[in-house]
């Protein structure tokens, strides 16, 4: 499992995000994980074995070495992304769990058949009803561990800048030792475009909140001011079989119109059944 | 996630490209990233290792390395072949809109739609013309930026492309001014000619690739107005469609017009 494991677990993903959601999933493979991967890992490579200290004195290194970078930002790097791009995850389980429930409709309707099961997992799922709700929580969780991993870049590396001296007293180094850091301008460039483009993903994130939310408003006032949907029974007798009519429609018209228009278009039609073998 | 994700990634974008545009892909992956990762990298490898200074004084040649070599020269173009390579996704990003709205078309059951087959949505390539049109030559535009701004950062760091054998330091802690010498100066000089060679046949790619795109944009300006003025406007829309048609399984190379039989 390495970052191509991961870009194809999210690339799944993918289908069901918003046109923001796609362009932050670019961001953070390209100008992210691959900078990462190709440029930052080679700068860093030798931070252990080229930082040196004005000592003779065995450990004073190491101790040194240890004392100022307590996780390198590599491995700080790679948590973040690792942990940044994980909420996805929640709506890929419940965009499975939804597909799951559509099949189960299906065989309830009489329409179980393999072209049928087929086109349930090939169609993109709207962002609406509890999906909205689990994508706006992997959205936050998302602006969250950014901001968490900034704070503690900022905590551990005050002001994001690589010095190229620093002083150290730790035992055993027998007074204050000057140890040199190797390549301390390149690492300083490397962080500070690793910063933009956590910034760039943050705001990517609150864009794509706010478009979120606006479009489930504008959604919900005009359910308000169409009251003829249906779901005016909603609240009415949760166990009768209207009720459970009503849930199948809602069912019906929540997800992507193609389900809906499979559904119409084969009860009646069967000399057209070529023409939908991939709508 | 490295240089063969973004060989897969750009390699759908190649399909929606002009001719030039395909010899610049091609050009940007054989003759740059893979030279960059066959051979430049291991030029490159033992660059800090190996660069010596004449001095017993611990930290002078760390300090020496880093007041020389801001930023390496294999990140550089590791950073400059990503950036020029991003702008092909705006392309990629308005084909997959478009291909949206046409497949909402088709659903809808919209008469003006031609298409018989969602497949046939997907596998169709779009003319460069319209709005992609301009989405296009706004990514060559960028291409052409990044590029001269990366060459111009590379003179301006390393004051020219030849890489010298000595260079004399004397920053803290160095106790005067040191020799210090760099591995492998010649081969990376060969390295970085033939990089910028290569880079600016990139940019001369480019600019042929604006400037056809300029022509066949008045060009097809230029026809669309004598069409309209040699015939009366009845007859116009028909006829166009057909010759838009004709065109359409004239240009595309694969047979995604199937569905046009009558």
């Amino acid at each position: 499992m390495n970052w191509a494991g991961l870009y194809t677990v999210l690339s799944g993903v993918n289908r069901h995000s918003t046109a923001i959601g796609r362009i932050w999933l670019s961001v953070i493979f390209i100008f992210r994980i691959m900078v990462l991967v190709v440029a930052a890992e080679s700068v860093w490579g030798d931070e252990k074995s080229a930082f040196t200290c004005n000592t003779q004195q065995p450990g004073c290194n190491s101790v040194c070495y240890d004392h100022f970078f307590p996780i390198s930002h590599i491995r700080l790097w790679a948590l973040q992304l690792i942990l940044v791009t994980t909420p996805a995850l929640l709506v890929a389980m419940h965009v499975a769990y939804q597909q799951h429930q559509e099949k189960k409709l299906l065989v309830l309707t009489g329409h179980a058949d393999a072209k049928h099961m087929e086109e349930v997992k090939k169609h993109k799922m709207r962002i609406a009803g509890s999906l909205w709700w689990t994508y706006v929580c992997s959205v936050v969780f998302r602006l969250l561990f950014e901001a968490v991993f900034m704070y503690i870049f900022y905590m551990l590396y005050p002001g994001y800048q690589m010095m190229r001296l620093v002083k150290c007293e730790a035992y055993p180094c027998p007074n204050t030792v000057d140890c040199f850091i190797s390549r301390p301008t390149e690492k300083t460039i490397f962080t500070v475009f690793m910063l933009v483009t956590s910034s760039i993903c943050i705001i990517l994130n609150m864009a794509e909140l706010v478009y979120l939310v606006v479009r489930a408003c504008a959604r919900r006032s005009r359910h308000n001011s169409n009251p003829s949907s249906g779901k005016g029974s909603f609240y009415g007798h949760k166990h009768s079989s209207e009720y459970k009519q009503n849930e199948i429609n809602q069912l019906l018209t929540e997800q992507d119109g193609s389900l809906k228009d499979m559904l119409r278009r084969n009860s009646g039609l069967q000399e057209k059944g070529d023409r939908c073998s991939a709508c | 996630m490295d240089w063969g994700a973004l060989h897969t990634i750009l390699g759908g974008v190649n399909k929606h490209s002009t001719s030039i545009g395909k010899i610049w892909l091609t050009v940007l992956f054989i003759f740059r990233i893979m030279i960059l990762v066959v051979a430049a990298e291991r030029v490159w490898g033992d660059e800090q290792d190996d660069f010596v200074c004449n001095t017993l004084q611990p930290g002078c040649r760390n300090v020496c390395y880093d007041h020389f070599f801001p930023i390496s020269h294999i990140r550089l173009w590791a950073l400059q072949l990503i950036f020029v390579s991003t702008p092909a996704l705006l392309v990629a990003m308005h084909v997959a809109y478009r291909r949206h709205e046409k497949k909402r078309q088709f659903r809808k059951g919209d008469q003006k739609c031609e298409y018989k087959d969602i497949e046939e949505i997907r596998k169709q390539r779009f003319r460069i013309e319209g709005s992609l049109w301009w989405t296009y030559t706004s990514s060559i535009f960028f291409r052409l930026i990044f590029e001269a701004v990366f060459m111009y950062a590379f003179y301006f760091m390393y004051d020219g492309f030849r890489m010298p054998r000595l260079m004399k330091c004397n920053a803290w802690p160095c106790p005067n001014v040191v020799d210090c010498f760099v591995s492998r100066p010649t081969e990376k000089t060969v390295f970085t000619i033939f990089m910028i060679a290569v880079s600016s046949i990139c940019i001369l790619l480019n600019v042929a690739e604006l400037c056809y795109l300029l022509t066949k944009f008045f060009l097809r300006r230029s026809r669309k107005a004598g069409n309209s003025k040699q015939q009366p406007n009845h007859e116009n829309k028909e006829e166009t469609k057909q010759n838009e048609m004709n065109e359409l399984i004239s240009d595309s190379c694969q047979n995604t017009v199937i569905g046009f039989s009558s």
